[in-house]
């Protein structure tokens, strides 16, 4: 929670960029960069024991970030009235680029993802995580807040149509992302709450809908969420592995290395999405405590960073894209600790993989981008 | 955009923050529930979950523990355990399983059941688990794998222990064998003790002293992957191996008394009148046991089983056959010790004999009869009248109850299961079986070991080794000496305490003695010709009808078809002044007992008396 005042020094360190020398120059947040450095260190050290240490997966993840950290200093770069005109521009092309998907895309684990572009695959998806908040944020901030019901209408059809697209791909994760992303900016934006309270109600009555239109893994999904024990060797699996896990780390775990769980692959996945129950099976609660508290400053930093902009564009599209790491973390974490049903959501910045490494990298420069660039701004 | 001009920045910055507040607000409290999940997992949940955790990773797996070994008297080996090789695969290391089995196939035989079988485990089987493709490779086979095995990565020659049993076909019921354990056995076994053991004695001394020659298993706690492959040993226990057993029985006078039956089958026991213990237990014809190890073929496993031999039945033990003349001395025993006649009361043979006021005429094996007969002539000549008289005088009640402490119709507690009782006839049996009178007729032929009278060999030596000791009854054993184990934790004891028969007066039991020995040594003895210089033999012949002869018929041999002919019998001691050996013949359609089982019996002695003692210190290492 945010104190309203005074605010706590770590958030207000930052303002003057004369201070910081070559972050400012650079465009860098200060605490943010260092949340995401503590955060990246920490999920290398379980990834290096999660992959059996292997030293290959551990470079090839740093080549990775580090990847993933010049996308961030580039997008810091970008001033935000340079995105907001690309907004409408990025959205499109991303709605073409998902057409192409469903035409020519290539299957891989049994879902159409990704779109060959002669040097490397592409997941358009992963483009619309950051193009549907500013496509949103950019129709919503382009009137009076908050957004009469005839925009707030045209804003939910923006939203539908890439979270449709994606989900018959079928990427459940992602369009659950997409889907929050947006939503995010609606409630940001400032939505009556009566819109918001119906909108749950209406979410609530069309979830047996929702039971039809999905697909049967989808279903199985649930219905092992529900009760995981009913098939423990098939789908169940994955869940009671994971808690197993993560109840016999105990408070202090079983210590670096020494989680038999994973070591000997009874924890499926164990460095992509479930490299949380590796953490919580040797480093314990504790670790796990440490963990959270680093994903909690990160997002408060964020949320801050959106409170202190100038602009209703940067506002909205700085929170939205905050709240959206968290509900990378949320589903995630829901998920091994079987709170939540199984979605193939990553551990943000910890888990083994790229793709959504660099999305949310790109997040945070643009996030970046906002705090620095504010007093250039006229006001 | 005009209407951005008309926006209120202070008011949307407002709501924002608002906004922002509450989802902080959101935040935190879900990041709340998500600890408060994680704490119920790992404080409340801990230890549940850290057994789940334990189990997952270790494994026990049983280490079978080494089959004890069997020694004949001389430490002739006659049941081991032979290293044994086979081919084995492993599919994960394997590219291509087709084209290696192609390969394999040229250089090393494998049959078409080679093949279904190995596939048929390769599904059953985890990938890295090893899957024996061929078993027992003769040393050839090795050879050329060995020198060809670079060119298959994955395939393995792989040793393993296999029951064999040297001796053959000689100690086949004696020993007995192992082979898979069936369903009904594992029923009835300690599984966890079984639980890396694959065989169990199935008949004979395996089976008898199977607790003993099994051993402890042995186990070792290993941690395993989610495939179940194996990381670690955590802990080792290793197996206690089974004890070894030594015998009474000498292989040689086994193998030897085998050979002595000819073309003839029969079984022939020797037993130690001394000790009790057991010197040769032969059923003739034998079987090749170590058939049964690794799996028999059901083909062999029927010819064996139809074959009119009948080699798989144990005639030492379970054959149960009318001892014939052979029950003459104890007879003339249970006549003179309950004081029903004296040793010289002479009788009078014409060739048969009738009950008081019966037409029926009981007829002696010599058709014109022996004339005046004393006892003495009853047994050296085995005059048969003279038994349907004694018989009749003495009654079934008394003759019965003194036969019976010989060990007639009773088991003789022998260390080996399967042992049958034979059938002592007495009046209370029928009476009580079959729900009928006892006939006085039927007395007469229990006289002569004929009627209902069953015996089987081993019982035969055993009363004749109780005989030679003058009424010192010994349970006779198999098992001299078990290497390593108290006497404590046996089932049976090795030694049982001996008891004494009653015994009413020596001379009776002397010249009983006294009187089988002339059926040696006497000039009309039924088994004269199997006398010898070198050491006196006491002894009787019999011969068992199989079937019988009509009242006006005369048996004639050589009409008689073979199968249809007399079983022979033969029970001798010797030496006569201090036994070491008592031994009971049969050979099955043999004809006479004096022609054809004496000389097996002898053939025993001498080896035992004679050659044994001059060849065994220069044989044995």
């Amino acid at each position: 929670m945010i104190p309203r005042s005074p605010p706590p020094r770590e958030f207000t360190q930052s303002t003057p960029a004369k201070q910081q020398g070559a972050l400012a120059w650079l465009h860098l947040d200060l605490p943010l960069i260092s949340g995401l450095v503590l955060l990246c260190g920490f999920g290398l050290i379980v990834l290096y024991s999660a992959s059996d240490q292997s030293m290959a997966q551990v470079e090839r993840q740093l080549i990775r970030l580090g990847l993933a950290f010049i996308v961030m200093v580039v997008m810091a770069q970008v001033p935000p009235q340079q995105l907001r005109r690309w907004s409408p521009w990025l959205f499109g092309a991303g709605i073409l680029m998902l057409i192409a998907v469903l035409i020519f895309g290539h299957t891989g684990k049994g879902a159409q993802r990704w779109l060959d572009l002669g040097l490397f695959r592409f997941q358009p998806s992963e483009l619309m995580k950051l193009a549907v908040p500013m496509m949103v944020a950019w129709f919503l901030s382009s009137a009076r807040l908050p957004p009469d019901w005839r925009r707030l209408l045209i804003a939910a059809l923006l939203i539908t149509v890439p979270v449709l697209m994606i989900a018959k791909q079928p990427d459940l994760g992602t369009s659950l992302l997409i889907a929050s992303a947006g939503i995010f900016v609606l409630f940001l934006a400032g939505v009556r709450w009566r819109l918001i309270i119906g909108f749950m109600a209406l979410l609530a009555a069309l979830a047996p809908a929702l039971w039809y239109l999905m697909r049967d893994y989808q279903r199985q999904r649930v219905l092992t969420f529900l009760n995981p024990e009913s098939d423990p060797l098939g789908a169940g699996y994955h869940i009671i592995q994971s808690k197993i896990a993560i109840g016999s780390g105990g408070i202090y775990g079983k210590g670096w290395l020494n989680g038999t769980q994973s070591h000997l692959d009874f924890l499926p996945e164990s460095s992509t999405d479930f490299i949380f129950a590796v953490l919580a099976e040797e480093f314990g609660l504790i670790g796990i405590l440490a963990l959270l508290s680093i994903y909690l400053f990160i997002i408060l930093r964020g949320l801050y960073i959106a409170t202190q902009a100038h602009d209703s564009y940067d506002r909205l599209l700085g929170g939205a894209l905050t709240l959206v790491v968290f509900v990378y973390l949320f589903v995630n974490t829901g998920m091994v600790t079987g709170l939540l049903p199984v979605v193939g959501v990553p551990l943000p910045l910890v888990s083994y993989g790229g793709t959504s490494l660099v999305t949310i990298m790109a997040g945070f420069g643009i996030l970046m981008s906002i705090h620095t660039h504010r007093k250039l701004l006229p006001t | 955009m005009p209407e951005s001009s008309f926006k209120d920045h202070v008011r949307e910055s407002r709501t924002l923050a608002s906004r922002a507040i509450i989802s902080a607000a959101v935040v935190v409290i879900l990041l709340g529930t998500l600890v408060l999940r994680l704490a119920h997992l790992q404080i409340t949940n801990h230890s549940h979950f850290t057994t789940l955790s334990h189990e997952n990773r270790v494994k026990l797996l049983p280490l079978p523990p080494t089959r004890g070994l069997i020694y004949d008297r001389n430490g002739v080996i006659l049941a081991q355990n032979l290293p044994t090789h086979s081919l084995e695969i492993t599919p994960e290391q394997v590219k291509d399983i087709d084209q290696t089995l192609a390969d394999l196939a040229k250089i090393i035989t494998i049959s078409e059941d080679n093949l279904k079988r190995f596939h048929r485990l390769r599904k059953q089987k985890r990938r890295f688990d090893r899957i024996p493709i061929r078993v027992r490779l003769n040393e050839r086979e090795v050879a050329r794998f060995a020198v060809n095995r670079h060119r298959f990565p994955g395939v393995d020659i792989q040793a393993r222990l296999l029951r064999n049993y040297p001796q053959g076909e000689s100690t086949a019921h004696l020993v007995g064998y192992v082979a898979r354990i069936n369903q009904q056995e594992l029923e009835r076994i300690d599984t966890s003790n079984y639980a890396g053991t694959s065989h169990i004695g199935k008949t004979g001394l395996e089976k008898s002293y199977e607790d003993l020659l099994h051993g402890t298993v042995g186990m070792q706690q290993v941690e395993v992957n989610a495939a179940g492959r194996i990381i670690r040993v955590l802990e080792n226990h290793p197996p206690t191996p089974g004890q070894d057993i030594h015998l009474h029985i000498d292989a040689r006078l086994q193998a030897m008394a085998t050979e002595a039956f000819g073309e003839k089958n029969g079984a022939a026991v020797a037993i130690d009148p001394n000790t009790g213990g057991v010197l040769a237990l032969v059923s003739k014809p034998g079987f090749n046991p170590n058939l049964f190890v690794e799996g028999i073929s059901s083909a062999a496993y029927s010819a064996l089983q139809q074959s009119d031999d009948n080699p798989l039945f144990d005639r030492a033990l379970r054959g149960q056959y009318p001892p014939g003349s052979t029950t003459k001395p104890f007879v003339a025993l249970a006549g003179l010790e309950t004081g029903s006649i004296s040793f010289e009361k002479e009788l009078f043979c014409p060739g048969f004999y009738q009950l008081p006021n019966h037409e029926h005429k009981y007829r002696d094996w010599k058709k014109h009869g022996h004339g005046r007969t004393d006892m003495e002539k009853s047994i050296v000549e085995s005059c048969d009248v003279y038994y349907y008289a004694l018989a009749h005088e003495m009654g079934i009640d008394k003759m019965s109850a003194f036969l019976r402490p010989f060990g007639f119709g009773q088991k003789s507690m022998i260390d080996i299961t399967g042992e049958l009782r034979g059938l002592l006839p007495s009046r209370e049996w029928k009476e009580s079986t079959r729900n009928i009178a006892w006939y006085p007729g039927e007395t007469l032929i229990t006289g002569i070991g004929q009627g209902y009278f069953l015996t089987t060999p081993l019982q035969l030596a055993h009363a004749t080794a109780t005989l030679a000791t003058h009424g010192v009854l010994r349970t006779p054993r198999v098992v001299k000496q078990i290497t390593g184990a108290t006497p404590s934790d046996m089932a049976m004891p090795l030694q049982p305490e001996p008891t004494q028969l009653p015994v009413i007066d020596q001379k009776n039991w002397d010249n009983i003695i006294f009187a089988m020995t002339q059926v040696v040594e006497g000039i009309r003895g039924t088994a004269r010709h199997i006398r010898t210089k070198d050491y006196r033999i006491a002894a009787k012949t019999g011969t068992a009808q199989v079937f019988t002869v009509k009242q006006d018929e005369e048996y004639d041999a050589e009409t008689v078809a073979e199968k249809m002919r007399d079983h022979a019998l033969f029970i001798a001691f010797a030496p006569v002044e201090a036994p070491q050996i008592a031994i009971a013949v049969i050979v099955e359609h043999g004809g006479h007992g004096g022609a054809v089982a004496a000389p097996i019996a002898r053939a025993i002695m001498d080896h035992y008396l004679l050659d044994h003692k001059k060849i065994t210190p220069e044989d044995q290492p």
